[in-house]
């Protein structure tokens, strides 16, 4: 077990190098560069500011320094943000993510979990015709489509909630609810799926043969191998969700970290993209190796071997 | 003798998007305590749809219980209600399956399984019942029980599962065992240890079994009394040693001719010409018409089903004049 963990930490690492080199050289090759603005800069003021991020350096030199940064734990001030620290921005934004992340995971479980199994133990009934169209609908929905129309009914018509901003709160509820609604989507046919496949197996009618209840069928015989799906869909999905979405965060004016993904490369802020890139890298690898734990111990031929 | 089971006239059929496919049709055929009764035939006769249904495992729909009536004591298993039949299952009937190495939960341990009915039924202690799994593993021939009963099922080889099992189907002491080919999928030599283990627990428990096979064979070396069964009919049914000494129906006639063991050595394996019927699409007279040698076809019945007739003292054959082969 030991050498599993440490062999799983060397790949992680790995995984984050490769990450982190192919970024740092990617974003290089895009045109323009952070100092370009509508207007040109003058040319002594370029070259003050090169200067002073070590961009008048060859590559390989600031690829190696920002390497050696990275791992004394310096993760760079941003190059468009004059004076900020990513780990700064990281910080602020971060937490406003995860927190709509977690909520909207806890929504997306709490919806499409049951919605999947009661569509699967009640297979071809209007439950399940009602339960899978609405998934149908969840997951053909843009978030662009959802999340107004939330905005149109709670904001605007019924006047619950704040249609967007991060000040009150109960403005995380409307962000959570889009996009936890969309991923219950997902869980339910997951779910489905995934119950269906198992409640066929000759191992439940060994159960119904024993007089096993229906409800205990579904919950000791059924979950476990019917989940399997939603876990390994969830697992790797779990990082895009905790660090916010663009287009949410769009929608609803907040201030967390999906904006950052997609504006930093706009703007060209090489130090930014590198720091929310290696976040989202080091999140991912992290969360994959957590479902594989988790699949392990669900699955006892995996937990052996 | 006491009648443990007395199943008359059960018809079951499935409603399918090709027809009504009429998988039991008309069997009757009755259990007794302390002996084994066999249902044989070929694959797709029926055999399992007709012990599904006594407990209320045919997934309705497709299926459907059409008539016909199975006491078992003093209730008529077809008319109880799902919560009623959940009392009885695995308490007073219990089954065992083909496929040992599908049948078991993958997911759950082995103690945890054999031990869910006395939980169940019994409503024991974990600890208690666990205990008395350790037992059961021992009785049917686990070696190391102690330590086996934490494993999970796929630590275990086909044939130990299928011991695993027939320690959770009688850990409740069942009136009735309901064996589903339990030896099918087995190799040849593990095949003889598992009969022998049902038959040694039978005689020791004295227990009824309703044993279901596709091989002649193995019903000559546990069952005392034999059904065979034909396109969802009861085509013969005698008193085992009765049924290999005069086999009356063209149908167990052609399955005797078809084990190997019976048969001389370089000649080619006998195997019975053409398939089974159409369950969907019988035809209206003697269902296995189609399959006998023409001048038979020609005496078969067409017009009605042949019904069974008592040939000699306890020994019953279809009486379609192409089939029954009399003295
Ligand atoms: N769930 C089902 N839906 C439709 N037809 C079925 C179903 N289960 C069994 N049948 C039909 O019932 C007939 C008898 O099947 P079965 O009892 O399993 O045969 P066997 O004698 O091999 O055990 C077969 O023709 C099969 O096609
Ligand atoms: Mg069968």
């Amino acid at each position: 077990m030991l050498r599993f963990t440490l062999y799983r930490l060397a790949q992680a690492l790995g995984v984050i190098l490769v990450v982190f080199t192919i970024t740092f050289f990617l974003i290089r090759l895009t045109p323009g560069d952070p100092f370009a603005g509508e207007k040109a800069m003058p040319p002594d003021v370029r070259r003050v500011m090169e200067e002073r991020y070590g961009l008048n350096k060859p590559l390989i030199t600031q690829y190696f320094t920002t390497l050696g940064s990275y791992l004394r734990g310096d993760f760079q001030p941003s190059m468009k943000y004059q004076g900020m620290w990513n780990v700064k921005i990281i910080k602020d934004a971060f937490p406003i993510s995860l927190a709509i992340g977690s909520c909207a995971l806890v929504i997306a479980l709490g919806l499409g979990l049951p919605a999947g199994i009661i569509a699967a133990v009640k297979k071809n009934t209007w439950m399940d015709y009602g339960f899978m169209s609405l998934a149908l609908i969840g997951i053909c929905l843009p978030t662009f489509v959802m999340g107004p129309m939330l905005i149109m009914t709670f904001g605007l018509k019924w006047r619950v909630f704040n249609v967007a901003g991060w000040f009150e709160k109960t403005d995380w509820v409307l962000p959570s609810l889009t996009m936890g609604l969309i991923y219950a989507a997902y869980i339910a046919r997951l779910t489905r799926g995934g119950m269906l496949e198992v409640l066929n197996q000759d191992f439940i009618r060994t159960a119904r043969a024993k007089g096993v209840p229906g409800s205990r069928i579904v919950m000791v015989h059924a979950l476990r191998g019917g989940l399997l799906p939603v876990v390994a869909f969830l697992g790797p999905a779990l990082a895009g969700i905790t660090t916010g979405s663009f287009i949410i965060e769009k929608i609803f004016n907040l201030p967390g970290l999906g904006q950052h993904f997609v504006s930093s490369v706009f703007n060209r802020d090489y130090s930014l993209i590198l720091a929310t890139v290696v976040l989202l890298a080091t999140l991912l690898v992290v969360t994959n190796f957590l479902t594989d734990v988790l699949v392990a111990w669900l699955n006892p031929k995996v937990r052996l071997s | 003798m006491s009648t443990v089971l007395d199943v008359q006239d059960l018809k079951v059929s499935f409603h399918t998007r090709n027809g009504v496919v009429r998988a039991v049709d008309g069997v009757s055929f009755k259990v007794e305590k302390g002996k084994t009764t066999g249902i044989v035939g070929e694959s797709g006769s029926g055999k399992s749809v007709t012990c599904y249904s006594l407990l209320g495992l045919v997934p309705m729909p497709p299926g459907r219980i059409e008539g016909g009536s199975a006491k078992f004591g003093d209730v008529d298993l077809l008319k109880l209600s799902e919560k009623e039949l959940q009392r009885i299952r695995g308490s007073r009937i219990s089954m065992i399956f083909q496929d040992p190495m599908t049948s078991l939960n993958p997911w759950l341990r082995v103690g945890t399984q054999v031990a869910e009915p006395l939980r169940l039924h019994e409503g024991l202690s974990k600890s208690e019942a666990w205990k008395r799994a350790v037992e059961a593993l021992r009785e049917v021939g686990i070696p190391d029980p102690e330590k086996r009963i934490h494993q999970y099922p796929h630590e275990f080889s086909g044939g130990m599962r299928q011991r695993v099992m027939i320690a959770m189907a009688l850990i409740t002491r069942p009136e009735l065992l309901i064996a589903d080919e339990p030896t099918t999928a087995l190799d040849v030599t593990i095949q003889k240890q598992v009969l022998d283990l049902i038959r040694d627990l039978q005689k020791r428990l004295g227990i009824a079994v309703v044993f279901i096979t596709h091989d002649l064979a193995v019903v000559s070396e546990v069952c005392d009394y034999v059904n065979v069964m034909y396109a969802g009919r009861l085509v013969e049914a005698s008193p085992v040693q009765e049924l290999f000494a005069r086999p009356r129906h063209a149908y167990t006639q052609a399955l005797m001719r078809s084990i190997p063991a019976l048969q001389r050595k370089g000649e080619p394996l006998y195997t019975i010409p053409g398939l089974p019927p159409d369950l969907a699409n019988l035809p209206s007279g003697c269902a296995f018409r189609p399959r006998q040698t023409p001048e038979r076809q020609a005496l078969c019945l067409t017009d009605r089903q042949p019904p069974l007739v008592e040939v000699s003292p306890g020994h019953w054959a279809q009486d379609c004049p192409g089939c029954l082969i009399r003295d």
